[in-house]
């Protein structure tokens, strides 16, 4: 099968305030349709590697190869549009801009990817939001709803450009366990149903345990790669 | 459809803390509207005292001034060039203050490309008469329309008009401190008699006030022919030759070829208001120190609310940067708070600026000086205009610059890991 994102030995320090080595060597592969998560102590680097992987850090050595190309070495901007085009991101904090509406929150991605006219990111979000069950909250300002929807709004927000991978820094670190398993049921959903990748960076083992494969890193190594 | 983008979150962002965005909008708004009503009625003042002398002061005038001959009689002889010639207590030949030669040398310049128009006088001294009274005084000789064309004559009259005097040979326009002392009104017969006895009877046509009381008191005006006629001389005898050219710039160089080659005085309108000329100067100095004072103060305020706007901002930076915006949009979005601010406020600015101006352009303003300045002058120069919201622009973008670049780097990060 092919690989959505590939990580070939990839290495990061540290220098501030004194070197250290947070990622050693890390090699690993999401396929298509693959719903994976790693899993992993505080301080293990997993954060960090799900930066890089992402695109926002470029400051490692190694390759990263998002569906197939190589995107090591690429300039600010066009990282910014490959993440813009080709990664979803939900965050533990649902990160949504506060004065806007959740349905102006869904579409800016889609304004920026600007390949469709505004009425067509309108309908495509609103249709996002419907899968996500929220659809009624289109027209709120993103500051006064709850905080699961908060997050269902961010994965809608992910899926609007419909992403070749979605990634999850603990998506579900800050809901409670019904949300939380909402919002599993929606990636595994996305999962299975649309063919979409996920990577999920988490703590929570009973939801690490639902995924198709958990990554496991110790001080900055893949231990196990759960196949 | 990108520009959009960038605008619907300025947009929103400005919006949402509207408070903040008028408080910086006033900013400007106060800076362009002070800069606009300072350059106005400032230069509306200029160009006030400007027209009050300058336009009323001959380019180049030229005359004949009584000074003793440099070259003595003793030192044109050969037979003397040898010797050591002393000649004691020089005088001044008691020649005629007319210029030799008046009319050929108006005749001549009238000619020249750089002269916009000619206006000859003659001075007298005389005695005015009316019932008892008698007082002394000066009637000069003009051409009453000439004299209006080329230097606001009529500026000064405040009864009557020069037309009035052009057309009644036997007309006067007497200054208002003389008709005063002599109860003299518009109709009105007045005496004048000169240094020889001559009595000539004159119809008052109007009266002229300058603002200054020493003129007032003993300057008279009549026509040029009246005026050769109280001297009993014929056409030929002029006084004065005032000119005024098309480019003030040539009258320092046109004064000295008029020097060299008629032989006579002159001066020029330079030299006779260079004390005016540097008031002028230091007043346009001071008004554009002051404004861009204000405008830059202006810009200090922007630059604050927009760096803590940033600070405010540093989540949604780190959501727009990871959703796909680059470090680029992220800088536009901030500079085009800046520059909306800028623009609102400076076109606000321009609003209150030309209000303030009608204002001060209706307030009552009169003054012994200027008889015919009802009002407080205020220049309403377009320029001002442009040139207020431009500077509103380009002080703004410098403003909201500094902050968007920092905004551009900000690492998302490093602002995703401190939540």
């Amino acid at each position: 099968m092919s690989l959505v994102l590939e990580a070939k030995s990839i290495n990061k320090h540290f220098y501030n305030p004194v070197d250290f080595h947070v990622l050693k060597d890390v090699s690993f592969g999401i396929e298509k349709g693959e719903f994976v998560s790693i899993m992993g102590k505080s301080g293990c680097g997993k954060s960090t590697l799900l930066y890089i992987l992402s695109t926002m850090d470029t400051d490692y050595t190694g390759e990263l190869l998002l569906g197939g190309d190589n995107v090591t070495d690429r300039d600010h901007d066009e990282l910014a549009r490959i993440r813009n085009a080709e990664i979803g991101f939900v965050f533990q904090f649902h990160y949504l801009l506060p004065e806007f509406s959740v349905l102006d929150n869904v579409m800016l991605p889609a304004r920026k990817l600007g390949k469709k006219s505004l009425s067509a990111i309108r309908e495509a979000a609103m249709a996002k939001l419907d899968l996500l069950g929220i659809a009624s909250e289109a027209h709120k300002k993103a500051s006064m709803i709850s905080g699961g929807q908060k997050q269902r709004v961010a994965i809608a927000r992910a899926l609007i450009n419909e992403p070749i991978i979605i990634m999850g820094d603990e998506p579900t670190g800050n809901l409670d366990s019904k949300n939380s398993e909402n919002v599993f049921d929606i990636f595994k959903n996305l999962s299975h149903s649309q063919n979409l990748s996920l990577l999920v960076v988490t703590h929570d083992h009973d939801f690490a345990a639902k995924t198709d494969r958990i990554i496991t890193m110790e001080d900055g190594r893949i231990i196990s790669h759960g196949k | 459809m990108q520009i959009n983008v960038i605008f619907d979150i300025t947009r929103t962002h400005l919006l949402s803390r509207f408070k903040q965005s008028s408080i910086a909008a006033l900013g400007v708004t106060f800076g362009i509207g002070t800069f606009i009503v300072l350059m106005s009625f400032m230069t509306g003042l200029n160009g006030l005292l400007d027209g009050l002398i300058l336009n009323r002061t001959p380019h180049v005038r030229i005359y004949n001034e009584i000074e003793p001959s440099e070259v003595q009689p003793i030192q044109a002889d050969e037979v003397f060039s040898n010797a050591w010639n002393i000649v004691r207590s020089i005088k001044p030949k008691g020649s005629e203050e007319r210029i030799h030669n008046a009319l050929p040398i108006i005749s001549t310049l009238e000619k020249d490309s750089r002269v916009r128009g000619i206006s000859p006088q003659v001075k007298a001294s005389v005695f005015y008469l009316a019932g008892s009274i008698e007082l002394n005084g000066v009637v000069t000789g003009i051409l009453p329309l000439e004299e209006t064309r080329l230097f606001n004559f009529d500026e000064y009259i405040v009864a009557g008009s020069p037309e009035g005097l052009a057309k009644n040979r036997n007309g006067i326009l007497l200054g208002a401190g003389i008709a005063k002392k002599m109860s003299l009104s518009i109709g009105d017969k007045i005496q004048v008699s000169t240094a020889r006895g001559v009595l000539i009877p004159l119809k008052v046509v109007g009266i002229f006030q300058s603002g200054l009381a020493d003129v007032d008191n003993i300057q008279s005006y009549v026509n040029l022919s009246m005026g050769q006629q109280l001297l009993g001389e014929g056409k030929t005898y002029i006084t004065d030759i005032n000119m005024k050219l098309h480019n003030i710039e040539d009258a320092v160089p046109m004064t000295n070829e008029v020097r060299r080659s008629f032989g006579v005085s002159a001066i020029d309108i330079k030299t006779a208001n260079a004390q005016f000329e540097t008031g002028t100067s230091i007043r346009n100095l001071i008004t554009y120190a002051v404004s861009i004072t204000l405008l830059i103060v202006a810009g200090f305020g922007i630059y604050n609310i927009l760096n803590m706007m940033i600070y405010e901002k540093m989540n949604d930076i780190a959501i727009l940067k990871a959703t796909g915006f680059s470090g680029d949009d992220v800088k536009n979005i901030f500079i085009s708070q800046a520059m909306l601010i800028g623009l609102v406020g400076g076109l606000l600015g321009l609003i209150m600026g030309f209000g303030l101006s009608v204002l001060i352009d209706n307030t009552p303003f009169e003054t012994e000086a200027l008889p015919t300045i009802k009002t407080f002058p205020v220049n309403f120069n377009p320029m001002f205009y442009v040139g207020g919201i431009i500077f509103a622009l380009v002080s703004t973008f410098l403003a909201g610059y500094l902050p968007a670049r920092k905004a551009r780097r900000i690492d998302p990060v490093e602002i995703i890991r401190g939540q």
